[in-house]
């Protein structure tokens, strides 16, 4: 009851129940209080003009039009309810036809129902109505059958959402018949987003029905429904144009009220949703500084050879209580030729830290750092034609997805052509050759041919290798790869890491690789920073990874990487306990709730990122200490700490 | 596209007929089928009708001989599947048979009154189209990320309350308001070219507002996809972006839906042909179901069927164009 209660919450729901409940009562009991007012004739008073007595004039036999549609109410509702369950029934017999009779005749029954479909309902009408001949009766059973192709399409995809679940499968294993199953099982499973899907088809079963009365196809004198009314009114509109307006905009609301209560109902309900999500607007600290309290950065001034310098640098959203950093204040830079790596799990700002130093973090991101350079340019700086031509040539992304980050819709060599077209001033013919070219490059066999397909032509590891010669159509200075290969098949996997490695060494072109793949990061990178709640918690040479790691974050991750010594009797090492929540980062270090050396100070003083002589960087009161096994140990120590 | 993206590399090349052979047959295929239905029911229509069709268009008291004689002239006392023969070979002769009412040819009252229909359904087609798709892709850029929220809920409400409005009271509507009380354009005949403004106006008006409705909502849906990030990751302007990388996607999306309502915005003109007196085909079906001249009915059926079937045809080949996927998936 309560997922009702949402619909009666928007105004548009509310309004759309109030209106749905005063048509129904209207048509209940306008014709008991007013059927004698709306069929006194009056000859010495046609045709009249609105005026105090007669609300919307009166008709050609004098009679008052505000009492006959109010009167005509009933028929009007009735008749549209009738052809709406003739709909449904005649849906449901359909649309539950081919899970009945198996799996060809199925398949002929929905041939049927898509082609029937496709014809617009209004033309579907007018065929039964020549059918089943001119008045009420044929045009209910015109509309009805008309509606039926929707509805039994409907029932169809519903009910072959369930018959795929597990109980059905269970079932029909079971031995159970098919009709007991569709009656037992089926059924009562899709009711609800028949009956929503009903209340919208009698909002249109009334206005189809307006229509068929209007063509003086359905209701025949002397009944009269709303569209017969509109009918004679239009005649007449020159002498009283209320005789005609007045039918028309109760046809309007009554029509209106239904079909907008009917998708409130199925908002409410859930049962579709149209509609894009998005993160409430809240009132955002633009001026605040970045959180720069206890972030210690490494050199004052970057050296010459300085590919990518990032100081304190800072994301954050608009939360509803404040906004929410995930990204807190990280500080590193990349020397030409050197490849960095970024680890994490997922939620520790690594993806995003690639996005805010490619100036990828779209709204309502908010990127602020104290610098952010590439190449000595200045990228915090207004957007200009010059910073544009620098990313665009200077800077190449991979992204996760090869799939999805291509254009479905583009050639690959387009694709790749654009870049030098819009960059480096080529036309149309020298873009393509340099693609075809660059498709060479990352060993792409039969370049000129594969420049000419789309995407879904291309395997998934061809794909990214394209996405990689994509970046290098300009001179990049930087390749920065965010999961590069975690969509990939494990055997292509290898050749875009062996490709990045080939271009870094060849072109002396860096590299800032993310991935929350340890192995991955190990065996392409120079260094490694390990990030953790949108801090950088280690920095240290990749070769030390393995021993000399001293964060217990990074041990851990180290640790749960199975290696050929691993012990497979015993469980996959995991790190306990869950990433810290952009939201809700708690005092302290952020990762004192799941580790083992965690001790009173870890909880109350979040530990700065220290540098030691050989510009390793870790940010931890405990960093090296031994990690004890027993877990006895560190609640001793815990209550020691007390 | 799983499926597709773990399908072997490289020797495709050449092996199949080229997609679009495939797509032609498999479309061309569909079209036929369902042109023989809608061909089979405007011929079962007739029979159908319960009593005697010719009876019922002659009139009670039209003398049994003259009912025997037409009956007998039109073959209807032949076995049903020599009729459905006969009527087979006629259609594609171009013959659709004798008015029973005004004993003219029906394909000259068609090809009479189908100009009129096709000049009134084709402008508001392309009203529909060239008013929805900038209004949804401007509406679309406009509220991406929960931008203008207050903008997205007023053209949202505006454009499902314009979508249900059925077309013959928009143009009751429109008559009144610029007929009646303006009196600034004629709301009857097609004689003058600004006698199109209002019947295209009252067609056209529900149709973009749910296409719009629909671009919008694809539109915004596409500019968070990744090829939109890889686009901006290029540097490329806003304007490139929007048109070149997220229109196309967002129009193929769109198109599949869209394409059963521009169908619908066909069959609308019966209701607006009424409403403005217009001499096309819509208005001659009604009159013809009431004076029960059914060979002008089962042709006129005939022939707004087929108009529905062509829309739909053409929304399919404009999708292969746009988006080359669709070749492969289901044509």
């Amino acid at each position: 009851m309560g997922r009702w209660r949402n619909v009666l919450r928007t105004p548009l729901g509310l309004t759309a129940t109030v209106f749905t409940v005063g048509v129904l009562a209207l048509a209940v009991v306008a014709p008991i209080l007013w059927t004698d007012e709306a069929n006194a004739v009056d000859t010495s008073n046609i045709l009249a003009s609105p005026s105090a007595e007669h609300w919307a004039g009166t008709d050609n036999l004098g009679r008052d039009i505000f009492y006959r549609v109010l009167v005509a109410t009933r028929l009007t509702v009735r008749l549209a309810l009738s052809a709406t369950a003739l709909a449904v029934v005649v849906g449901l017999l359909i649309g539950t036809a081919s899970f009945l009779l198996g799996r060809r005749a199925g398949r002929v029954v929905n041939a049927g129902v898509n082609i029937a479909v496709a014809f617009p309902g209004l033309l579907l009408a007018l065929f039964f109505a020549v059918i089943f001949g001119v008045g009420a009766t044929g045009a209910v059973l015109a509309i009805g059958l008309a509606g039926a192709p929707a509805f039994a399409r409907l029932t169809q995809t519903l009910v072959a959402s369930v018959a795929a679940r597990d109980y059905v499968a269970a079932a029909q294993v079971a031995g159970v018949g098919r009709v007991r199953i569709l009656l037992r099982h089926v059924l009562p499973n899709i009711s609800e987003p028949l009956v929503v899907n009903a209340t919208i088809g009698a909002g249109g079963a009334l206005l189809s029905f307006a229509g068929l009365s209007f063509l003086g196809l359905g209701v025949q004198q002397p009944a009269y429904d709303w569209g017969r009314l509109l009918y004679d009114g239009i005649q007449a509109i020159y002498v009283n144009p209320a005789a005609a307006l007045a039918p028309g905009a109760a046809v309007l609301v009554a029509g209106l009220a239904f079909n907008l209560f009917g998708e409130s109902v199925a908002k409410g309900l859930g049962v579709q949703t149209i509609g894009v999500q998005s993160l409430p607007e809240t009132a955002t600290d633009r001026g605040e500084a970045p959180d720069v309290a206890h972030q210690t950065s490494a050199t004052d001034s970057a050296p010459t050879d300085t590919v990518l310098d990032v100081r304190d640098l800072v994301v954050s959203f608009p939360g509803p209580d404040g906004p929410i950093r995930p990204v807190r204040g990280v500080s590193f830079s990349v020397r030409r030729g050197e490849a960095v790596g970024v680890v994490g799990e997922s939620g520790s700002g690594k993806s995003l830290t690639a996005l805010a130093v490619t100036r990828l973090v779209g709204d309502p991101g908010r990127v602020d750092a104290e610098r952010l350079e590439l190449l000595g340019a200045d990228l915090l700086a207004e957007d200009t034609k010059a910073q544009r031509h620098l990313l665009g040539t200077s800077l190449a992304m991979v992204f996760q997805d090869p799939m999805t980050s291509f254009n479905p819709t583009q050639r690959i060599g387009g694709q790749l052509a654009e870049v030098a077209r819009h960059h480096q001033g080529m036309n149309r013919k020298e873009a393509l050759a340099r693609a075809v070219d660059r498709l060479d490059a990352v060993r792409i066999d039969q370049p000129e041919q594969r420049a000419h397909q789309y995407p879904h032509e291309f395997s998934g590891g061809m794909r990214q290798r394209a996405m990689v010669g994509m970046g290098l159509m300009g001179e990049p200075a930087l390749i920065v790869a965010d999961e590069p290969t975690t969509a990939l098949d494990v055997t292509v996997q290898q050749q875009v890491l062996d490709l990045l490695k080939a271009i870094r060494e060849e072109d002396g072109v860096a590299l800032v690789l993310i991935s929350h793949d340890v192995t991955v990061v190990a065996e392409v990178c120079n260094r490694v920073l390990v990030m953790y709640a949108g801090r950088i918690v280690e920095d240290l040479p990749a070769a030390d990874l393995a021993t000399g790691a001293r964060h217990p974050y990074t041990r851990a991750l180290v640790a749960a990487v199975p290696d050929m010594d691993t012990d497979l009797d015993r469980p996959l090492a995991v790190i306990p306990g869950r990433p810290v929540d952009p939201a809700d980062v708690p005092v302290g270090c952020a990762y004192a709730a799941r580790c083992p050396l965690a001790s009173a100070r870890c909880r109350e003083e979040d530990p700065p990122l220290e540098s030691d002589s050989l510009g390793r960087r870790v940010a931890c009161w405990h960093a090296g200490e031994p990690i004890a096994l027993e877990i006895e140990d560190r609640e001793l120590e815990d209550v020691k700490a007390r | 596209m799983s499926v597709a993206s773990s399908v072997a590399p490289a020797p495709r090349v050449g092996v199949r007929p080229h997609p679009w052979v495939w797509f032609g047959v498999r479309r061309l295929g569909r079209l036929l089928i369902s042109l023989w239905v809608l061909v089979t029911a405007s011929f079962l229509m007739i029979h159908l009708i319960p009593g005697d069709a010719v009876r019922a268009a002659l009139g009670p008291t039209a003398p049994p001989d003259l009912v025997a004689s037409k009956r007998l002239e039109m073959g209807l006392d032949d076995p049903i599947l020599v009729q459905y023969w006969h009527y087979l070979q006629d259609l594609v002769t171009g013959d659709l048979g004798t008015s029973m009412v005004s004993n003219l040819p029906v394909t000259d009252i068609v090809a009479q009154r189908l100009p009129a229909t096709l000049a009134l359904a084709l402008l508001a087609f392309a009203a529909a189209v060239l008013v929805s798709v900038p209004v949804g892709v401007t509406m679309g850029v406009l509220t991406r990320r929960g931008h203008g929220r207050r903008t997205e809920l007023a053209f949202t409400s505006t454009s499902v309350v314009l979508g249900i409005i059925p077309d013959f009271l928009v143009g009751v509507g429109v008559v009144y308001v610029f007929g009646v009380k303006l009196g600034w354009l004629p709301v009857a005949g097609n004689e003058t070219p600004d006698a199109y403004i209002l019947p295209v106006l009252a067609l056209a008006i529900g149709p973009a507002a749910i296409l719009a409705r629909i671009i919008r909502v694809e539109m915004v849906a596409v500019l968070e996809a990744d090829f939109v990030r890889t686009a901006r990751a290029k540097r490329l302007p806003a304007r490139t972006i929007y048109l070149r990388h997220a229109l196309p996607n967002a129009l193929t999306a769109s198109l599949t839906i869209g394409g059963l309502i521009l169908g619908t915005l066909v069959a609308g003109t019966v209701l607006v042909e009424s409403v403005f007196a217009w001499p096309g085909l819509g208005s001659t079906i009604v009159s013809s179901i009431l004076n029960k001249d059914y060979q002008v009915v089962q042709a006129i059926v005939l022939v707004y069927g087929a108009g529905v079937l062509l829309v739909n045809t053409t929304v399919d080949v404009a999708l292969a164009l746009l988006d080359p996927r669709s070749l492969i998936r289901e044509g």
